[in-house]
């Protein structure tokens, strides 16, 4: 019977196939594709680095943490989301918390978060929304919701001597409707909201 | 704000644009696999390959191209991992570990992508380049070889063949896959998806912190990513790092990827059968389970129904801003009833019903409307037990599309419908009940006490046995035990239905056809299709019941 000869046939086809395969699927399709972000496109294939006074502070699309290294909130800046990569904001270990919904440790850390931001805040603890309260997917979470960007307001325009209207209007310059219109919810980026509190407190 | 007002604008856009492509899809991949013509370059590969294209595989010679490629492929890919630190662009990361190595390469050559490891600190760019994404076209490939090879079984009278293997492979390769992932990553490119070598760089942030920023050729790992239901991703959170995906409007296109191939192939099986409401028919069953998934998903995760959401306010945690609770269980759900597997928010921290229904969605055998190709042999397996079922009941010999359902052909069938649910049992089950893995899966592995962590194991194997890939992703897989059971269950969760299918196939096609009387049922019309879904669910339903019931059912509902 040939069929184990056939087997060993098809072994050698199939070590051929993978050899070129290979070749064309894992080395030049992507080499194509990032020569064409080399070209055709701006800083995106890069991860759109951000630059302040000549220097990059991060990425557009990527948050940060604007907290002390104790992890505590640095009070003159707006706050990101609780992160979950690395001590937070890693960019080397993006991750969620992966808590459960009845876990213990994350019903815990959401009653510290809310009691620590109604304090920070100076609010009742009930007015903090929920993404202040919890880790994110990637735990690079560029964004906010404009309810936690604006309850920090007042905060800011204290400690900075700035008025809250200038504020508020900065947030809203800010915010960023839902995709087309439809898709995704309304959204801040706190990083490009940061870099103008400080262009507006110079 | 009412659930309508929130799901039907994203849910309708999809629709939209599935109705839109899935003809001139489904229709240009049945002139692709049925074409006499080869390409000048195809010719070319075929010379290298020694492979004549012209002539016809049995089915057990077609089972051999698959078995041995994938072989070779599984091969290739540990190798890759082993030699690590030898191989440009490592980063610096050392050599994959055996255990870890093996796991990670039966996972990407079955489609699964299953990621016991970190990817930031565990792979290099060539590895993710030249082994994974390479992986993630060809599995793809292989699962279109399989689908369009059980159509043929269908279409051929008195044959002993399917057609080749290679040349399917090629034409997935080339014709489908390729020039569908180079589109796509241009696009994902423009909305913001990385595409370089850079490696981590360490940047000073607003405040005077450190950060490290990755780099990495992410667009074009993405594109096979998604357009190949595999699901990998490039970083530890997968689509929900905003180098993968950076916007709402890329999480929707990403959907609109992992759906296209899977919701277009009924619409070229109905093409190659000649009876395109046939397709329909497979089409509308996988359809109505998937809006009724989508659905319950949606309302569990909007009404943050458990302690923590109730603490939050709402089902936050492990969700991006951006995307929201109504982007994240869209994204979630396709990608679970695909056999994608990708994740743009951590199901882990779902609520408990929400939870669960990303494992219902694989449990129901990833049909709805599963993987590339995989999805639509797995549903057609169903029909012929459905058409089985309904002759028992009305006492008629059961037959589908001229092809007589005897005694072969059920037992086939029926080994099909088992493998899945008897590994996805068995391995939970041994998780839990040899003591010694118990502890380590008590001790090192589970995440989340309590119910929750059965909920964690059992989904680890229901993503496994279905090559879907997704997790709850606090469970730590990279042990000893889990490493190899789920490689295994991986392995023969991929390649034993691939077994029966082809098989089935051969039996099929060695078939004459049975003429179209007053007696044959019709498999055409919204009562078949009814039936289709009835015996979907319901096989789920009996088999799962009772250990859904111990984990997210019972944390849910106390």
């Amino acid at each position: 019977m040939s069929s184990s000869r056939s087997t060993v046939r098809q072994l050698g086809t199939a070590v051929r196939a993978l050899v070129v395969l290979t070749l064309v699927l894992g080395v030049g399709y992507p080499l194509a594709i990032t020569g064409v972000g080399r070209l055709a496109l701006d800083d995106r294939a890069d991860g759109q680095p951000v630059t302040l006074d000549g220097r990059t502070v991060g990425s557009a699309i990527i948050g940060q943490g604007f907290t002390d290294a104790e992890g505590a909130a640095l009070p003159e800046w707006f706050q990101s989301r609780p992160s979950a990569a690395g001590d937070g904001y890693d960019g080397g270990a993006s991750s969620g918390s992966n808590l459960g919904p009845e876990n213990p440790d994350l019903v815990a850390a959401i009653e510290d978060r809310r009691a620590a931001v109604a304090d920070l805040e100076g609010v009742d603890p009930a007015a903090v929304p929920a993404d202040a309260l919890t880790t994110s997917g990637s735990g690079l979470d560029p964004h906010i919701s404009p309810g936690y960007a604006l309850l920090q307001v007042p905060r800011i325009a204290a400690e900075r001597g700035l008025d809250e209207a200038d504020l508020e209007a900065l947030v809203d310059a800010t915010t960023q409707g839902p995709d087309l219109g439809y898709l995704g919810e309304p959204t801040v980026d706190v990083l490009q909201l940061n870099i103008a509190l400080a262009a507006l407190d110079t | 704000m009412t659930l309508a007002a929130v799901l039907v604008p994203p849910l309708l856009t999809v629709v939209v644009v599935l109705a839109l492509i899935h003809r001139p899809l489904g229709d240009y991949m049945a002139r692709t696999f049925t074409s006499g013509r080869d390409l000048s370059v195809e010719r070319g590969f075929y010379r290298l390959l020694g492979v004549d294209p012209a002539s016809s595989q049995s089915w057990r010679s077609y089972l051999t191209g698959v078995l041995a490629f994938s072989a070779v492929s599984v091969l290739l890919v540990y190798l890759l991992q082993r030699t690590q630190a030898l191989l440009p662009y490592s980063l610096g990361l050392p050599a994959v570990p055996e255990g870890l190595a093996f796991n990670t390469a039966v996972s990407f050559v079955t489609n699964t992508n299953w990621q016991s490891y970190s990817p930031e600190v565990t792979l290099g760019y060539t590895v993710q380049m030249v082994g994974l994404a390479v992986q993630n076209f060809v599995s793809a490939a292989v699962g279109l070889a399989v689908a369009v090879a059980f159509v043929r079984g269908f279409v051929a009278r008195r044959s002993a063949t399917l057609g080749n293997f290679w040349v399917d492979l090629t034409r997935a390769l080339l014709r489908i896959l390729l020039p569908g992932a180079l589109v796509a990553a241009l696009i994902l490119l423009a909305g913001g998806v990385i595409q370089n070598f850079n490696g981590f760089t360490t940047v000073a942030t607003l405040t005077g912190g450190e950060q490290v920023i990755p780099g990495g050729p992410v667009a074009s790992q993405e594109a096979i990513k998604m357009l190949g239901t595999n699901g990998g991703g490039f970083f530890n959170a997968n689509s929900a790092h905003p180098f993968e995906n950076p916007s709402p409007w890329t999480s929707l296109f990403q959907v609109i990827l992992m759906l296209a191939i899977p919701f277009s192939l009924p619409r070229t099986f109905g093409t190659m059968i000649g009876q395109r409401r046939q397709g329909y028919a497979i089409l509308g069953a996988m359809a109505a389970i998937f809006l009724v998934s989508l659905t319950a998903a949606t309302i569990a995760e909007l009404s943050a129904g458990g302690t923590a959401p109730q603490a939050a306010g709402s089902a936050m945690e492990g969700k991006e801003q951006r995307f929201g609770i109504v982007g994240s269980v869209l994204f979630g759900s396709v990608s679970t009833l695909t056999s994608t597997g990708a994740v743009n928010s951590m199901h882990d921290s779902y609520t408990a019903i929400g939870g669960m229904l990303p494992m219902i969605n694989m449990m129901l055998g990833e049909v709805a409307p599963g993987g590339v190709g995989s999805g639509l042999y797995g549903m057609l397996v169903l029909a012929v037990v459905t058409v089985f079922i309904s002759g028992l009941l009305v006492g008629r010999t059961p037959e589908y599309l001229g092809k007589k359902i005897g005694a072969r052909e059920i037992k086939l069938a029926s080994l099909y419908i088992l493998t899945m649910p008897a590994l996805v049992l068995a391995g939970t089950a041994l998780s839990f009940a040899v003591p010694a893995l118990r502890e380590d899966i008590d001790g090192t592995s589970i995440l989340n006490p309590g119910l929750h962590g059965l909920s964690e194991v059992l989904y680890a194997f229901t993503s496994a046995a279905n090559n879907n890939g997704s997790a709850f992703a606090g469970l730590t897989a990279n042990t000893p035990w889990l490493n190899t059971a789920l490689g295994v269950t991986m392995l023969l969760a991929r390649f034993l239905p691939i077994v029966f299918v082809l098989a089935l196939a051969g039996a099929f096609a060695a078939q004459g056809r049975v003429p179209v009387t007053a007696g044959t049922l019709p498999t055409d019309r919204v009562q078949s299709t009814t039936l289709l879904v009835g015996v979907t669910v319901i096989v789920t339903a009996l088999t799962f019941f009772p250990v859904l019931a111990l984990g997210p059912l019972a944390e849910g509902l106390l």
